[in-house]
């Protein structure tokens, strides 16, 4: 308790230099931690993805379709349990700005496959029976302040024109990492319009969404999938969900490793501006050390007193920065919920940011502490602060 | 009298660690500073490069770029009949009808497959790309399955070297040469004769129709025919302006990502040049004393701490910028978000982002030392005298 008291005192014998310090530690950890938790958002996707769940696409590339026929195939192999399919729609709502995901998917599968979107079931009647019908999360409602019954217009990038839907349905996430910000409506209705013009991909579809019966069984089930139809017109990729998801954020994943490179980049700034506040603050103080020293007092314990009061001025600035987390992420989330469905603190974050402001107080505290163990007794008591 | 700048110099160099650490801090926020800068400058130096002004590219109205874009059979002959198409060397129109896909490659290093150009050409695309040139092998024959890579795919992609066989669309495609687009994005495609992609693909029409204006004034009026024709349902852009479209949510992306990271990390170095020039200041209250008795003015001794914090900005912005040109050997590939494909480009350093960087770090040294430059200042003579 005494040897706290004497660390506090220290750290605040210069109150203007500790103060500045510390607001300078409260801002890296801020950044730190806003910075993991824009990468764990980015991770979402891939987080929230279920291992008895696989995706079959065209083997070139996604832009290219699979035909509808594959889906009989599919379902013959064994292993699988049930497969659904959907068509990204790349659908926009008045103006590009405003953009969410959509998809064209066969509801009564889709559904049953993803219990995490949980939907009334006199909605989700309502929305089966609908075949103009669309759901779509509790955030994209909000959003937009749609209500049940409202028609709603997108207009379409890939498949042109302008596509009516009526609003049957709003799905909750069955936990926090659920994306609430999804756009649902039939394939059917989709398929209709596209064979009426005409279209290249009337009774095509972008993916196969399958549900295999245990996750052991994924691995054989993609293979056999793959195989089925190589060599076919349309060959097929098949992968589990995560994996799907993860080679999404491996396409970006140059700009993503940046964020991460700064991430920690932010923290040796911090762990400058530490290590200069501790090297003045020994500075100041040689000639007490000296003192210490001739009174008996050994390396180990001028050390500690270094070392200590390092780590009081981080930790202050770590749990101030942490404080200030939450209600920032907050403010990230209403900018940015649009393009990160997912924004929450997690625990992790938190205890890298504790990690990484013990890690500052040391490497700031090693050059000065060396500096003071080393200095003679005569020396020291010579020099005058 | 002012006070001599060695003065400034010498107190730098007593307090070495503390003024490496200040400036190492600048330095880091300096370098991440002008990173993002250059990371946004070479995208955008790229797809602007990558469009000539005197050609007009058609797509189908609204498509942002060729790979949702349709241009039918039908559709691409109304154009080739227009007045307005420069003639080439032999005569022929300067005209090319392309057609774009995606396909998946795996990257080379990490296996991941990324989405990659395949751009179907006709003999006459060459020539109105003047900036492509052939580094290796040959051009593809019309009518084979032979295609062309890009340098930046050939460096970045497996499978793609000289020779070597690639499968897509149940046909075989041998890699008859590799060519060479400088910065520009046709670096990261692959190239082929259109007719073989369009047969493999089962695409009905093009993606695209591009051609070279006999005279670049005639766009406008030759856009406004174009766009009213009932025939057609394009748009035509200069080809300098689709690319630079193509840029800009990237650009944008980076440019905001870039600001707000610096926001808050100068916000770090400030102090940290606040909390060095304010030691700096208290340490030597007996010796700003002794100037003052000396002669020296209140405004000399505001001006005197500035100019050190000043340099204190100034050899931070210069040693973060000594590392920030460094980064411009290294070549980034990542998938551009608006057109869904790998895009390779460099850090490109310009005149514009070295000085904006110099004058944010000196409006850190400034911001840094304004208040303890102040404080010093304000010093009493006589109180100043007695500190020891």
């Amino acid at each position: 308790m005494f040897f706290l008291k004497i660390l506090f005192r220290n750290a605040f014998r210069n109150k203007l230099r500790t103060c500045l310090t510390i607001l300078g530690m409260t801002i890296a950890i801020l950044a730190f931690g806003l910075l993991r938790t824009f990468i764990n958002a980015w991770y979402a996707g891939v987080e929230a993805s279920s291992a008895t769940r696989l995706v079959t696409r065209n083997a070139v590339s996604i832009v290219f379709p699979l035909p509808i026929s594959y889906k009989d195939k599919i379902s013959q192999i064994d292993g699988v349990k049930l497969v659904s399919h959907g068509t990204w729609f790349a659908g926009v709502y008045i103006d590009e700005k405003n953009f969410f995901p959509n998809f064209a998917i066969e509801p009564k599968t889709y559904l049953e496959l993803y219990p995490e979107f949980v939907l009334p079931p006199d909605q989700k009647e309502a929305f089966l029976k609908d075949r103009k019908g669309f759901v779509a999360g509790r955030k994209l409602i909000s959003r937009f302040g749609w209500k049940i019954g409202d028609i709603v217009t997108l207009k379409g990038l890939i498949f042109f024109g302008n596509w009516d839907f009526v609003l049957r349905g709003i799905y909750r996430g069955k936990d926090e990492t659920t994306d609430e910000t999804q756009f649902f409506f039939h394939w059917d209705y989709l398929n209709e319009g596209l064979k009426k013009r005409g279209h290249t991909w009337a009774d095509q579809v972008g993916f196969y969404m399958i549900g295999v019966t245990q996750p052991e069984v994924a691995t054989k089930v993609s293979l056999a999938i793959d195989d089925q139809f190589k060599n076919s017109l349309a060959e097929t990729l098949t992968e589990t969900e995560k994996a799907f998801q993860q080679g999404f954020i491996a396409m970006s994943g140059a700009i993503f490793t940046a964020i991460q490179i700064v991430s920690f980049v932010v923290i040796i700034i911090i762990m400058a501006v530490v290590a200069n506040t501790m090297s003045m603050t020994t500075r100041e103080r040689i000639g007490e050390y000296a003192i210490l020293k001739t009174l008996g007092f050994r390396g180990v314990h001028i050390a500690g007193l270094i070392f200590g009061e390092s780590l009081v001025i981080t930790m202050m600035g770590c749990l101030l920065g942490i404080l200030l987390l939450f209600p920032a992420a907050k403010i990230f989330r209403a900018e940015l919920g649009n393009y990160f469905p997912v924004f929450n603190v997690e625990r992790e974050t938190l205890f890298f940011n504790l990690v990484a402001s013990s890690v500052v107080a040391f490497v700031a505290a090693i050059l000065p502490t060396r500096r003071a163990i080393q200095i003679r007794i005569a020396d020291g008591l010579r020099r005058i602060g | 009298m002012a006070i001599p700048l060695s003065y400034n110099f010498r107190n730098l160099w007593t307090r070495r660690l503390t003024t490496v650490l200040t400036i190492g801090g600048m330095a880091l926020v300096v370098f991440v500073f002008a990173s993002t800068l250059m990371l946004a400058e070479g995208l955008q130096k790229t797809l602007v490069e990558t469009g000539s002004y005197d050609n007009v590219v058609f797509l189908r109205k609204g498509a942002a770029s060729e790979v949702v874009s349709g241009v039918s059979r039908d559709q691409a002959s109304v154009l080739e009949t227009l007045p307005e198409i420069a003639y080439g060397p032999k005569g022929q129109k300067l005209l090319a009808k392309e057609a774009v896909v995606l396909i998946a490659l795996p990257k080379k290093g990490s296996g991941q497959p990324s989405n990659v150009i395949l751009r179907g050409i006709e003999e006459d695309s060459l020539l109105l790309r003047p900036q492509v040139k052939l580094m290796k092998g040959r051009l593809p024959r019309m009518g084979s399955s032979e295609v062309i890579v890009g340098s930046s795919i050939a460096r970045g992609f497996k499978g793609v070297e000289m020779d070597e066989m690639l499968h897509w669309a149940m046909r075989d495609w041998r890699v008859v040469g590799i060519f060479d687009a400088g910065t520009s994005g046709f670096s990261s495609e692959i190239w082929g004769d259109v007719d073989q992609f369009m047969q493999a693909f089962r695409r009905p029409g093009y993606s695209s129709v591009i051609f070279r204006l006999s005279d670049p004034s005639e766009f406008q009026n030759m856009k406004s025919r174009v766009e009213s024709d009932p025939r057609l349902t394009l748009e035509a852009k200069r080809e300098t302006k689709y690319y630079a479209e193509q840029s800009q949510m990237m650009a944008k992306f980076l440019r905001i990502l870039g600001m707000s990271l610096t926001i808050i990390f100068s916000l770090g170095a400030i102090i940290g040049a606040m909390i060095t020039m304010y030691s700096s200041v208290a340490n030597r209250i007996a010796e700003i004393g002794t100037l003052r008795a000396l002669g020296f003015r209140r405004r000399d001794i505001l001006i005197a701490f500035l100019l050190e914090s000043l340099l204190l900005g100034f050899l931070g912005g210069l040693s973060g910028l000594l590392f920030a040109s460094l980064m411009q050997f290294i070549t980034i590939s990542t998938v551009n978000f608006q057109t869904f494909s790998e895009l390779a480009f460099r850090f490109t350093l310009s005149f514009e982002i070295v000085y904006k960087a110099m004058v944010f770090s000196l409006i850190m040294g400034f911001v840094g030392g304004l208040l303890p430059a102040l404080r010093a200042s304000r010093m009493v003579i006589v109180e100043a005298l007695r500190a020891s």
